[in-house]
């Protein structure tokens, strides 16, 4: 039995059945790990006694009958910037390098109430900024297909555990594409609920009007499944919606007879690779073919997507990031002289260049006499999106497009040229600006081996309908091979950099 | 100083009020005041990553009911922004405050001023967070920060720049605390510093259209410090432009012992505070029925008060000025008139006792402890004369200070007045034997040797007499 082959709800059902244990499924997870994590590098965090313990604790709950949830006994990876109680949350930082939290953020006690078991902490780009998982502080984690190429990112880390087997689903966050993107780039379903729909309580804010926490899995039916226990309304964040439909699972039918589906001629122009173009209208294809209405139809405004997405998000990290000051928790400079300069030295040496870029950008774009000039008229745009995304809606039922212009880039190539990167991400803006639903699923692969996705995008609360889309074409695909085997790409092994590194620092509540 | 310009001082106010909920605006921290330090904390007001705001609703109640009251507009949409600066105290290193859309504008208060009534506009009063508080540990040299006041929540009243004199700020800041009061949205204690005004001052010729430069001057702890703090400034400011030099727009700081402000920063330094709404918080929509419920529930102010009290009740207009002073001894004045509808003796009670033991005590009207019930009881003691009124103030006193039940107390402690008349008759002859000389003085005229004679019995009585009837026994037997 090769438990790994098994997707996340096929795992939970096989352990109600008895065919399985949680114990197994984690022992199955780390062994998996024990043989590609020193290449790939998808987890920050990682106990594996801890683990091995939580597993055990969950499998007796589950064969005394107290634990009945739909992911009892399944291991899951949690992105690091998702708070743990009691586990390490860094957010790929120096700036957290010791921070545990006294907390879980919701999503993650969702999670252990349906009895799913916690394996550890995948890697991101530090505070989710960044495209590839390579301005993590503890190193870049490396595609499973092609260890010369980076996962995508900002869950770069989550993506990659599924795609490698080192965990049967994983928890990401999704800001400008965080989730989608790495989905793409590592053949894995990647889903961005409809903003509001899962609490952000615990989650470390980037840009806390477009972050939105979702799911990373093996196939459409675990993202439905996991968007199920995901999405409950929670008073402790105001921006929470509570929403009455969110028996996602029930939208699995492959039937998508009479569905209207509009192509944006803006995503498929200049700067998109031919090869992702053709995989990615060849599932449209399938789609028309299975019964949907497909055309093309203008979506112009997109091309402003990027420097609203940039202005906002970053005026929003700018402030979200101040907290992190060396006084109350995490890292603080060894060596200062007074509070300005504890603050100036702690916020120098904690933050990485990517972090520090966007929150100059955002401090730049806020202050006195550039706000109605940037912040505010970047909040004009990003209602004229919302408003162009309604209009389209009002005409069809999803939107489907590329996740990215290309496939996973070669290590170091994006950090030479931060606005290329910038641009990598102009097909999942505008879904976090308009505050919509959208999921990636794997469509092909590119001449090199390495996946493609196509995106889906459904108007807000119709995540159903994007569901019962994606699980029909995943269905007409057929299957996808995930990366469980052993990957190509000859690279040496190298030493991993910032891992565990050591800061003396107290918390609140030590 | 030459004598030939005359000076016009400009004031406007910022006034933070410190709301009096149970709970902090944006978690469900207490807001009682002291505690261990960090004791009255939690992951959302200490700023943990992760974490985020949801709103106190009672903090918009309050918010809205001053600005119902201070003849404000109401803001029915209204939002939260973020004031970006660093500092410890704010664990965030923001505070949400609100900018853009505050809930209350072009408000105003009437106030009296010795040539009469006078409006002072209100610019706006907006809701926002306490920041927690520094303290400087000498011995290990180093500061600490203790996060119990961080969330507690604030508004702030912000004037128009109609104020002319100390007088009239004074009279200004006790409108706005008497009504706040009034509503129950804050205690106002200057000294504890649940209400803290920043005063806005510029000096200008007679005359002259435009303002002065103007500086603001934080740290005033009392209405005291408020006056010398704006003599002070007025006179500085003058004495700068006779001089020839000019005013600087800052920000200073009153020290109360020196009496004396210093520079705190100028302009120039002022911070960028890069406000912009908060993303994790919706706007808050106030609805019509929310206003007119707010509405509906505003209490009967001072000078409606008044005008009843001259109505309903015959007391003496000095009465009814001190009684409606404070809602507090208002309420309890008519809820205790409720129970025994004797309004001049309710009213003497609190005019005289109850003051003098207030003042005694260094204690506010809102700091009383007895019972309407108990003061009515009392009252009704010594209306049926089971007690004399010298026995009913040391009853009082006890009242005043652990709210006893005075039938209880007085049946426990055998304070009653002796009405067999028997006895006291015997007690009396006793005392007009024992003081022949008095008696004597008495006989030949001297009125007042009968005073003696009273207390003396008394006294043998252990005062449990009625002093009328010890009179007239007294007179008979003479």
């Amino acid at each position: 039995m090769d438990l790994l082959s098994y997707s996340a709800v096929e795992l939970a059902a096989a352990i109600r059945a008895g065919e399985a244990t949680a114990v197994q499924a984690m022992e199955a997870v780390l062994s998996k790990i024990d043989e590609k994590e020193e290449q790939i590098n998808a987890y920050v965090t990682l106990d594996r006694e801890a683990a091995l313990k939580a597993a055990q604790k969950t499998q007796k709950k589950i064969e005394a009958g107290e634990l009945t949830g739909a992911l009892a006994g399944v291991p899951v990876a949690v992105k690091d910037n998702l708070c743990t109680k009691g586990m390490r949350t860094t957010c790929a930082s120096k700036m957290l390098g010791n921070f545990i939290p006294t907390f879980s953020a919701q999503a993650v006690i969702n999670l252990e109430q349906a009895g799913a078991v916690i394996i550890g902490k995948t890697n991101m780009d530090e505070f989710a900024m960044g495209s590839t998982t390579e301005t993590s502080a503890y190193g870049e984690t490396k595609n499973p297909y092609d260890f010369n190429h980076v996962p995508g990112g900002s869950s770069g880390g989550s993506a990659a555990a599924v795609a490698a087997g080192e965990c049967f689903f994983a928890l990401g966050s999704d800001t400008g594409g965080s989730i989608r993107q790495p989905a793409s780039f590592c053949g894995v379903v990647g889903l961005k609920p409809t903003y509001g729909t899962v609490s952000r309580y615990g989650l470390v804010a980037y840009g806390s009007s477009l972050d939105q926490i979702g799911p990373l899995t093996k196939n459409v039916p675990d993202c439905a499944a996991v968007l199920e226990v995901l999405a409950t309304q929670d008073a402790k964040d105001s921006t929470s919606i509570r929403r009455e439909d969110t028996d996602f699972t029930s939208a699995l039918t492959a039937d998508v007879t009479g569905l209207r589906i509009g192509i944006p001629k803006d995503y498929f122009g200049e700067g998109l690779d031919a090869e992702v173009k053709e995989a990615v209208l060849a599932a449209a294809k399938a789609l028309a073919e299975a019964g949907a209405v497909v055309e093309e139809f203008d979506l112009s405004l997109v091309k402003y997507a990027i420097p609203t997405y940039y202005t906002i998000a970053a005026a929003e990290a700018s402030s979200n990031l101040e907290r992190f000051d060396g006084v109350k928790y995490g890292f603080r400079a060894t060596e200062f002289d007074g509070l300005h300069n504890l603050y100036k030295k702690t916020r120098s040496e904690g933050f990485g260049a990517e972090v520090k870029r966007r929150i100059m950008l955002g401090s730049f774009v806020l202050s006195s006499g550039y706000y109605d000039a940037y912040y505010l008229k970047a909040l004009k745009v990003k209602a004229m999106i919302k408003q162009a995304f309604d209009d389209a809606f009002a005409r069809y039922d999803l939107i489907l497009g590329p996740v990215a212009p290309t496939t996973a880039p070669r290590l170091g190539e994006s950090l030479s040229d931060p606005l290329k990167m910038y641009l990598g991400d102009i097909y999942t803006i505008s879904v976090n600006l308009a505050g919509l639903p959208a999921i990636s699923v794997p469509c092909g692969k590119d001449k090199a081996g390495l996946p493609i996705g196509v995106q889906l995008i459904a108007d807000r609360f119709a995540e159903k309908t994007l569901l019962r889309a994606a699980y029909t074409y995943e269905t007409l695909r057929g299957a996808f091979a995930l990366c469980t085997d052993p990957c190509r790409g000859n690279m040496p092994l190298r030493r991993r950099t910032g891992r565990a590194a050591s800061i003396e620092d107290t918390r609140f509540g030590d | 100083m030459s004598n030939t310009k005359q000076y016009e001082t400009v004031i406007g106010l910022e006034v933070h009020v410190e709301l009096a909920t149970k709970t902090k605006i944006f978690c469900g921290c207490s807001t009682e005041f002291g505690g261990a330090s960090n004791t009255h904390t939690c992951p959302v007001c200490t700023g943990m990553p992760g974490t985020l705001p949801v709103l106190n609703k009672q903090v918009v109640e309050y918010a809205l009911a001053v600005g119902l009251a201070t003849n404000c507009a109401i803001t029915q949409h209204c939002k939260f922004d973020r004031k970006n600066y660093f500092y410890p105290d704010n664990p965030q290193n923001y505070q949400i405050s609100q900018l853009y859309l505050p809930i209350c504008r072009n408000g105003f208060v009437e106030i009296e001023t010795a040539a009469g009534k006078k409006r002072v506009g209100i610019h706006e009063i907006h809701m926002e967070e306490d920041a927690g508080k520094l303290v400087h540990d000498e011995w290990e040299d180093c500061s600490l920060v203790d996060y119990n006041r961080s969330g507690v929540p604030l508004i702030e009243i912000v004037s128009e720049p109609d104020m002319r004199s100390a007088e009239e700020v004074i009279a200004y800041l006790e409108k706005l605390r008497m009504t706040i009061q009034y509503l129950g949205a804050s205690d106002c204690k200057l000294n504890e510093g649940s209400m803290r005004a920043d005063v806005n001052l510029s000096v200008r010729e007679v005359g002259a259209e435009a303002f002065g430069t103007r500086t603001e001057m934080k740290n005033l702890n009392s209405f005291r410090a408020i006056t010398h703090a704006i003599e002070n400034e007025r006179e500085r400011q003058i004495e700068l432009l006779e001089s020839g030099q000019q005013v600087i727009q800052e920000t200073r700081r009153w020290d109360d012992n020196k009496e004396y402000s210093y520079a705190m920063r100028s302009k120039e330094d002022a911070q960028d505070y890069r406000y912009f709404p908060d993303p994790d918080l919706t706007p808050v929509f106030i609805s019509d029925a929310w206003l007119d419920a707010v509405r509906k529930s505003l209490p009967e102010f001072r000078e409606e008060k008044m005008a009843r009290y001259r109505e309903e009740f015959d007391i003496p207009e000095y009465d009814i000025g001190i009684l409606t002073d404070t809602k507090h001894m208002a309420d309890l004045f008519e809820d205790t008139v409720a129970i025994c509808n004797q309004p001049k003796k309710v009213s003497n009670w609190l005019m005289g006792e109850t003051l003098r033991l207030l003042k005694e005590n260094g204690m506010d009207a809102q700091d009383i402890r007895f019972s309407p019930a108990n003061l009515a009881k009392l009252i009704a003691l010594v209306d049926s004369k089971a007690i004399n009124i010298n026995v009913a103030k040391d009853v009082f006193a006890v009242m005043f200070d652990k709210d006893v039940d005075p039938e209880k107390y007085v049946e426990e402690k055998g304070l009653k007045t002796v009405n067999d008349e028997g006895a006291l008759r015997r007690t009396i002859e006793e005392v007009i034997a024992a003081n022949p000389q008095s008696v004597e003085d008495y006989r030949n005229g001297k009125e007042k040797a009968i005073g003696f004679l009273v207390g003396q019995t008394m006294k043998a009585m252990k005062g449990k007499a009625d002093p009328a009837l010890v009179n007239r026994i007294l007179k008979e037997l003479l």
